[in-house]
């Protein structure tokens, strides 16, 4: 190599490494000034005022926790006991919780030395260390009280409404009503239902204790209760959940089924005539463009909502992406088979059924299977639009804007059920196809 | 008396090596068989159930299929002359959608990046937390993107992010599952070299590992972008902004105001084709080279 040779590599290189450089350097550069378009493009600062705190906490305290509601009708004087405040959390006629004593006075020990007392004639006492006793008198439609002018930022008070929020609980007194929320950490009620003759007994007294409910057995009668729960409505969530699975298992196999016959007619090996080839291609690339949104919209006009509709939605999407997968499947497969099958004389659909599906059956099962976990996800969305299964349960529930224990149970049942999902494709991939590295 | 063995042996072997095979043949076929028959039932089954369970039957509505896509191409057509305007008055709302995927799919792939060098072994910096990473990748990859939107569209109101955030969040986890699988296959030599010269682990993932799963990272990150396109047009159904917003709201006027539906269809159609074409045509550049 002549020296002239040398400083001409020299000096390519050192170009090669230049360009590589501005490359090492502008990518990043690039991507920073797009993220400084994004941050005014989607108004962050804007943002970060409109969020708020409050309710990302109210959201997870309530996620975990439940409220006990003792209201007294001020008009009647009556006085309820509620599990969130719902007609179906009701305490039985007769029967209230046990932090709440007395039949003239009525007094709720919020804990840590709070309490409340329901006076007759409409009048509240509330007891809180550190502050003096406050006391509320209803009349009509307005509220007299007891209260200083200059007021900690824990009470808010009007003549119509008085708030007093504590760690312990809340309490909101208005003309009309008087309310206590007394919080607990747990999900309510999630077994049995106050009405429910099973509530409150563990899982040893229902098992090998004594009969609960004369006319039934208390595994039977448990099951049922629990099963029939109208506050967690266990038997609807069951349900869901199934139409969801059901949904990408309908649309995930039908599409396979669609999609192999008709990949044969994309696929180059198989096909010989171009238009028909072309036209197949376009056919799956349209229905894959459409995409999943589009589909749901139009069927859903069609079949009304339900599972049937999301399941065609998803059968129709990926019908063009199977036909695309197994159509490339189909061109890689090796012609030495099919000549074998041919040679003892295989008509061609022998031929495609002994020469080429045993040579694609494992890419296609394995695409398949990796489509049914994938889409049993999609179905969790493409039900929230069309109507069906748990993803329109969970919107349903986080569009109340209170049922945050019920979210965060739908969420861990919908994390469960996918990963549920992704095992068992797995494992059934591994059973069919032998475990690949 | 060899002989004798050999001729006696023999065609009792041959019949029990054909009976053998007739019988595991007859098995195989009786098994699949069963399975074909299971499929069949659960489909046939499945379809009831879902047709039971749904609004309106499915023979009632097959031929209705066409009525709806129908309607609206029909008035789209009747008002062609203002189809380019009305394109043209979604186009921003499709920025956001395509921005929504592209700012998800670059913090997902950076969260995949870390959550795949952290969850490989022979890379992780803390072997002993690879489970961990694993177990929090497979987390994110399982939550839907259509509950952590919801419940941040509770939090922060309508718009770009809580999409944003929700698809990344998935993206990080479905990316980390993948990335880790190619992590696994790269090749250990360069980062013993690196760490011979008391290189960070920092350094060694950046000029050790990173160069030789660049390609395929890209690659996937392609293929990822395409995906969340679709998920940030059907988050916008939901009340997170962009396209899928405008559609639902256009939907909502019902007839009359189809053509802005039509144009909204176009829009998002035509912006899928294209990114997947695009990126479908640089993937395949990236991992041109792979065979060999």
């Amino acid at each position: 190599m002549t020296t002239a040779d040398l400083t001409l590599t020299k000096e390519h290189a050192a170009n090669l490494f230049r360009r590589k450089r501005l490359i090492g350097f502008s990518i990043p550069a690039v991507i920073a000034v797009y993220f400084i378009y994004i941050f005014f493009a989607f108004d962050l600062p804007g943002l970060a005022q409109r969020a708020s705190l409050e309710k990302a906490v109210t959201l997870f305290s309530d996620s975990w926790s439940h409220k006990v509601h003792v209201t007294r009708n001020n008009r009647t004087g009556e006085i309820d006991y509620a599990v969130e405040g719902e007609r179906k959390g009701r305490y039985p006629e007769g029967e209230r919780p046990d932090w709440v004593t007395g039949d003239e006075i009525i007094t709720i020990d919020l804990g840590a030395d709070h309490i409340v007392r329901y006076l007759p004639n409409n009048r509240t006492e509330v007891e809180i260390p550190g502050f003096p006793m406050i006391e509320v008198q209803a009349e009509g439609r307005s509220l007299t009280t007891n209260l200083p002018a200059d007021l900690p930022d824990w009470i808010s008070a009007s003549k119509r409404r008085i708030g007093i929020t504590t760690p312990e609980g809340r309490i909101t007194l208005t003309g009309a009503r008087t309310e206590v929320f007394n919080y607990f950490p747990g999900w309510e009620l999630f077994w049995f239902t106050l009405d429910s003759p099973y509530h409150g007994h563990g899982v040893t007294e229902i098992l090998f204790g004594e009969q609960l409910d004369p006319s039934r057995s208390n595994v039977a009668g448990a099951v049922t209760d629990w099963w029939n729960n109208k506050m967690w409505r266990h038997r609807d969530v069951a349900w869901a959940i199934g139409e969801t699975i059901l949904m990408a298992f309908l649309g995930t196999m039908g599409a396979a089924m669609l999609a192999l016959p008709l990949a044969f007619v994309a696929a180059k090996r198989f096909s010989p005539i171009m238009v028909v080839r072309a036209a197949t291609r376009r056919v799956f690339d349209f229905v894959r463009g459409v995409d999943a949104l589009i589909w749901t919209v139009v069927l859903a006009r069609a079949f009304g909502p339900g599972p049937l509709t999301g399941a065609l939605a998803i059968l129709i999407t990926d019908t063009g992406t199977f036909g695309k997968i197994f159509s490339e499947a189909l061109e890689n497969v090796d012609q030495k088979q099919i000549e074998g099958v041919t040679s003892t004389g295989a008509k061609p659909l022998q031929r495609y059924r002994f020469g080429v599906i045993p040579q694609v059956v494992p890419v296609l099962l394995a695409q398949i299977l990796y489509f049914l976990e994938s889409n049993t996800r999609s179905a969790t969305i493409i039900g929230a639009i069309t109507g069906g299964g748990i993803g329109l349960m969970l919107t349903q529930a986080i569009q109340t804007q209170k049922d945050w224990e019920e979210v965060a149970y739908y969420i861990v049942l919908v994390i469960a059920m996918v990963m549920f999902m992704d095992w068992f494709s797995g494992w059934l991939r591994a059973k069919l196809i032998g475990r690949k590295d | 008396m060899l002989d004798a063995t050999l001729g006696g042996s023999t065609p009792i072997t041959v019949d029990s090596i054909q009976s053998s095979y007739t019988a595991q043949v007859k098995r195989r076929r009786l098994y699949g068989g069963l399975t074909l028959l299971i499929f069949v039932l659960l489909m046939v089954s499945g379809f009831n159930v879902a047709d039971d369970r749904n609004a309106g039957g499915f023979w009632d509505g097959l031929h209705q299929i066409g009525d709806y896509p129908a309607d609206v191409l029909s008035e789209a057509w009747e008002k062609r002359a203002e189809l380019p305007g009305l394109v043209a008055k979604y186009f921003p709302a499709l920025v956001e959608t395509i921005n929504i995927a592209a700012v998800s799919t670059l913090i997902g792939a950076l969260g995949g990046l870390f959550l795949s060098l952290l969850g490989t072994r022979g890379l992780a910096k803390w072997p002993r937390l690879i489970p961990l990473f694993r177990r929090i990748s497979d987390i994110m990859r399982a939550v839907p993107e259509i509950v952590i939107a919801l419940m941040l569209i509770f939090v922060m109101g309508g718009g770009p992010v809580p999409a944003m955030i929700a698809i990344a969040i998935h993206t990080a986890g479905a990316l980390g599952k993948m990335f880790s699988e190619v992590a696994e296959n790269a090749d250990l030599k360069p980062v013993e070299g690196l760490a011979s010269t008391g290189a960070t682990w920092s350094q060694r993932m950046l000029l050790g590992v990173l160069p030789q799963v660049a390609p395929n990272y890209v690659s996937y990150s392609l293929l990822r972008f395409e995906v969340n396109i679709r998920a940030s047009a059907i988050l916008g159904f939901v009340g997170a902004g962009g396209l899928g917003y405008e559609l639902r709201n256009a939907m909502a006027w019902g007839p009359g105001r189809f053509d802005e539906a039509a144009a909204i269809f176009i829009l998002l159609f035509g912006t899928i084709v294209f990114f997947d074409q695009i990126s479908s045509h640089y993937r395949n550049r990236l991992t041109e080279g792979q065979g060999q």
